[in-house]
């Protein structure tokens, strides 16, 4: 059985196909990685959108800007989208894009496989937002706790939307995960040995072992939330002898581990571009791929930290709480790699490298609150308050957008062949830190004196309108940040400078290929023999031009958009609250999984 | 790491690492039989029953140490293969003892 | 079951040396042993929280699971059997492995379905009891895998029938032994800790 294969002769220019149709069908990894970066962004003005309305409603006491249904569907929905529909899938089109070309491969292990979790990945976002047209968006908040997501408390649609949903997005995770690994652990090129990786695909591989870990936990919760609404299953019901505390232990198992997910690639981006502006290689590359390894392994004993405040008695109480605090330790090690990489190097302040040392400021803030409520007795008084709030976008705003935007102004000459505008980047950049520091640092104050999280309004007397009013300023001043972005973006596509191979004079392997890279990356690979094999020896006169030899690149299919829109279709029929229409659904999966196996090959 | 194998050599390669015959697999089943008699012998002699779950355990932690060795090829494959599986896989051994702690252990102690 | 890929990565540089599809294969396996982990675990934790009966104790028909782990026990001797066969290139080999593994792999199904209606009768449905959800939901996830198997099984066996599964099929074959042997895996830990502890 020979496979699906289409053949660059040498002197074929690649990247010739072109029309909607051929976006549909790729499988080529450089288009999937761009595919998935556009649709992420899309989500994430949305999911912006939504912050920028809680602010709006926030700005002033007793506002009826909206009523606190729209608020509770805003709030859950800002928070599921920038988690599920922004900050995973963003670092998965890094991912698509950068890791191949860093490990000196030609796609990903699985180009089909990818392209099938991408389009599971649109339509699964795509059905989630419907719900705002039906005016039943999630309404729970983006933990979806239990029994307040039960038939009981939610019978409207807006807790169904969520839970089939998620359950969506997650099989286009887990189908990621196994991808990476398998490329990562494979498709290296020779002499590309796991300690001479990239720390971004070393973060990559890391986080993928998070992804298909913690992800089916997460699914079969969903499931059986999805059954007790569906099917009148109990597992949620105390009156049948169901525990809340399932869900929110099997919420947490996931849930925690999701929290490095998200940060592990910005940690990835970060040790990749401080040695290129730094012009010297990352200081102790080995700690710091082992102390990656180490928090991802750590992060998976700690999740019922989250739940403090439910009483789980002193014994859980501790353990978690240890566990929490000993986390700290290789994550200050990190901070303390950059730091040193920092130290005494030729530091060039380009965009990229900005975004870098604001990650490094902002996520230690986010770390040591993140210390205190580590801590039971500390945390008892912070649960469900601003302060939390205030953490958690420190490290996902301070950590992970500063480190995903690093990533962009990076690699964004690789991929589009234009430099973004420096000085619209360094808008772009002040704007973020100053408005997210506005934004999240009076937050701490307004938890400690009391206000909680997600409630839609509060009373002129308790004096918070003041720090209100600043949070709001700074959440605009983000947002703009934001626009200057986009404009960037779309204005550099075409009037941009022309990047040239290496633009920065980094280190790693992608940089060695053109910009943007051919379809097959490489026309050729020399033996890697260092870290920074651009720094000794390799260049691009070895690895493009013409390649010498017929090179075999995976051929389009249709199969991936077929079988992703009928697993959707599957999941989305348990609605119907009948066994049957999902099962066909699944049989229809089935059939395009057999088709997709035998896809008519041609021979090479 | 570094050798470029090809198809044939591939082949060859993975002849000498050499799965086991017939004859070790139908021992391993025949193991297997004897096995899981034995789990539901002990599940019915009642002054077994406090250590009964401890004997269960470990007899079918032994079913699923043949099977994953012998029929999965783990003893015989690539380390690699056993650790992309042994990693989740202590994850979640760790799930299923932390949650049985968490809700049958602790609330009582 | 992705034949193509395999066959693909078979003849193409690998920097482990090892089959890609294999690989990513087990990575699944790896993945799937938490879903099933985090499924049992709620058993575990639901064991004895029932308000009202049936209680395992009323509906449990040990010889008859005992049976049928036997059987899925035995389907996974046919299993490396059936590859041993195609690896051999014997035909007839192949053939009547595949099919005996399916067989056995249906005769469990059967007596899955059969153990699924006698507790219905017995008046335990998923809205029961917890016992009811947990059990029909973990056991019929696992059923659900076992009938996947078995469909993967029937084609490569009509595809053996057509003369087209040689030796150089031999990985999708193992593929799909692996996840036949975690499918059967599966089912030891459920048998016991389901089954026969209480």
């Amino acid at each position: 059985m020979a496979t699906a294969e289409a053949t660059i002769q040498s002197g074929t220019t690649a990247g010739s196909k072109t029309g909607l149709w051929s976006w549909i069908t790729t499988v080529d990894h450089k288009r999937i990685g761009i595919m998935y970066a556009v649709t992420a962004l899309v989500w994430f003005l949305v999911g912006g959108l939504e912050a920028l309305l809680i602010r709006i409603q926030l700005a002033k006491p007793e506002n009826d800007f909206l009523s606190a249904d729209v608020y509770n569907q805003i709030f859950t929905m800002h928070g599921t989208t920038m988690i599920f529909l922004v900050g995973m899938p963003i670092a998965v089109a890094l991912f698509n894009y950068i890791v191949p070309l860093q490990i000196g491969a030609r796609d990903v292990a699985f180009p089909r496989l990818n392209a099938l979790s991408y389009w599971i990945y649109l339509f699964g976002g795509i059905f989630m937002n419907v719900s705002f047209l039906l005016g039943a968006a999630p309404n729970m908040g983006w933990f979806g706790y239990t029994p307040l997501t039960t038939e009981m408390y939610s019978p409207g649609l807006n807790a169904d939307f969520w839970s089939v949903g998620l359950q969506i997005l997650g099989i286009a995770s887990i189908m990621g995960g196994v991808n990476f690994i398998t490329t990562i652990i494979n498709l290296r090129a020779p002499g590309m040995t796991l300690m001479r990786m990239p720390l971004f695909t070393w973060m990559a591989l890391v986080q993928s072992f998070l992804v298909i870990t913690a992800l089916p936990v997460f699914a079969v919760a969903l499931f059986f939330l999805s059954f007790d609404r569906f099917y009148g299953t109990t597992f949620y019901n105390t009156m049948a002898g169901g525990d809340p505390f399932l869900w929110q232990h099997l919420f947490w198992i996931f849930g925690h581990p999701e929290v490095y997910i998200l940060i592990l690639p910005a940690f990835g981006i970060i040790s990749d571009v401080l040695p290129s502006f730094t012009r010297k290689p990352l200081f102790g590359y080995n700690m710091v791929v082992y102390s990656g390894v180490l928090i991802g392994f750590i992060g998976w004993g700690v999740w019922a930290h989250h739940m403090f405040a439910t009483g789980m008695g002193p014994i859980a109480d501790s353990f978690f709480s240890i566990a929490t605090l000993i986390i700290a330790i290789p994550t200050g090690v990190k901070i303390f790699n950059w730091l040193a990489t920092m130290w005494g190097g030729t530091i060039r302040f380009n965009t990229p490298m900005l975004f870098c040392i604001a990650l490094v400021a902002m996520f230690t803030i986010g770390g040591i609150s993140g210390v205190h409520h580590g801590s039971p007795p500390a945390d008892l008084h912070q649960t469900d308050t601003y302060y939390v709030v205030a953490h958690f976008h420190y490290v996902l705003f301070g950590g992970l957008i500063m480190g995903l935007f690093a990533g962009f102004y990076y690699w964004f000459p690789k991929v589009t062949g234009r430099m973004l505008d420096e000085k619209l980047g360094k808008w772009n950049f002040w704007l973020f830190v100053i408005g997210s520091n506005m934004t999240f640092f009076p937050m701490h104050f307004a938890g400690l004196l009391g206000m909680p999280r997600r409630i839609f309004t509060y009373a002129e007397e308790l004096n918070l309108a003041t720090i209100n009013q600043i949070i709001t300023v700074g959440g605009f001043l983000t947002g703009v940040g934001v626009l200057v972005f986009a404009w960037n973006v779309i204005r550099s596509l075409k009037k941009g400078e022309i990047a040239g191979n290496n633009p920065w004079g980094s280190h790693t392997l992608e940089w060695a290929t053109t910009s943007p890279p051919p379809e097959y990356n490489f026309a050729e690979l020399p033996e890697i023999r260092t870290r920074e094999p651009l720094w000794d020896g390799i260049s691009s006169v070895d690895v493009t031009g013409p390649p010498k030899a017929p090179i075999h690149m995976p051929s389009p299919s249709f199969w991936p958009i077929l079988t992703a829109a009928s697993i959707n279709l599957a999941l989305i029929l348990m609605m119907t609250e009948k066994w049957w229409p999902p099962v066909l659904g699944v049989a229809l999966v089935l059939l395009c999984v057999i088709n997709w196996a035998y896809e008519p090959a041609s021979e090479h | 790491m570094a050798d470029n194998r090809s198809g044939a050599a591939h082949e060859v390669a993975h002849q000498e690492h050499g799965h086991p015959g017939a004859r070790t697999y139908i021992m391993v089943a025949l193991v297997l039989t004897i096995i899981t008699a034995a789990e539901v012998a002990v599940a019915y002699v009642p002054s077994l029953r406090p250590v009964l779950a401890y004997i269960l355990i470990t007899l079918s932690a032994a079913k699923f140490a043949l099977v994953v060795m012998y029929y999965m090829h783990l003893k015989f494959d690539s380390r690699i293969f056993s650790g992309v599986f042994l990693a989740p896989f202590s994850l979640a051994l760790l799930v299923v003892v932390a949650l049985v702690i968490l809700f049958k252990l602790i609330p009582f102690v | 079951m992705n034949h193509a890929a395999a066959a693909s990565s078979d003849h193409h540089y690998t920097a482990t040396g090892l089959n890609t599809f294999k690989l990513g294969f087990w990575t699944l396996i790896g993945s799937e042993s938490l879903f099933f982990a985090s499924l049992i675990s709620t058993y575990m934790v639901y064991k004895g929280e029932s308000v009202r009966g049936p209680f395992p104790s009323d509906v449990f028909n040990i010889p008859l699971t005992s049976f049928s782990t036997f059987v899925l026990l035995m389907s996974s001797l046919m299993m490396v059997l059936a590859l041993a066969a195609v690896q051999r290139g014997d035909r007839k080999g192949s053939l009547l492995w595949l099919f005996m593994t399916a067989l056995f792999g249906s005769i469990f199904l059967g007596c899955q379905a059969y153990e699924f209606t006698h507790f219905y009768h017995a008046g335990l449905t998923l809205g029961t009891n917890v016992f009811g959800s947990s059990f029909f939901i973990l056991t019929g996830f696992h059923g659900a895998h076992v009938l996947m198997g078995v469909i993967w099984l029937l084609i490569l066996w009509v595809q053996a029938l057509r003369g087209q599964l040689g030796a150089k099929d031999a990985l999708t074959v193992e593929v799909a032994g692996l996840y036949w042997h975690f499918v059967d895996i599966v089912w030891i830990a459920i048998f016991t800790l389901i089954y026969l502890l209480d």
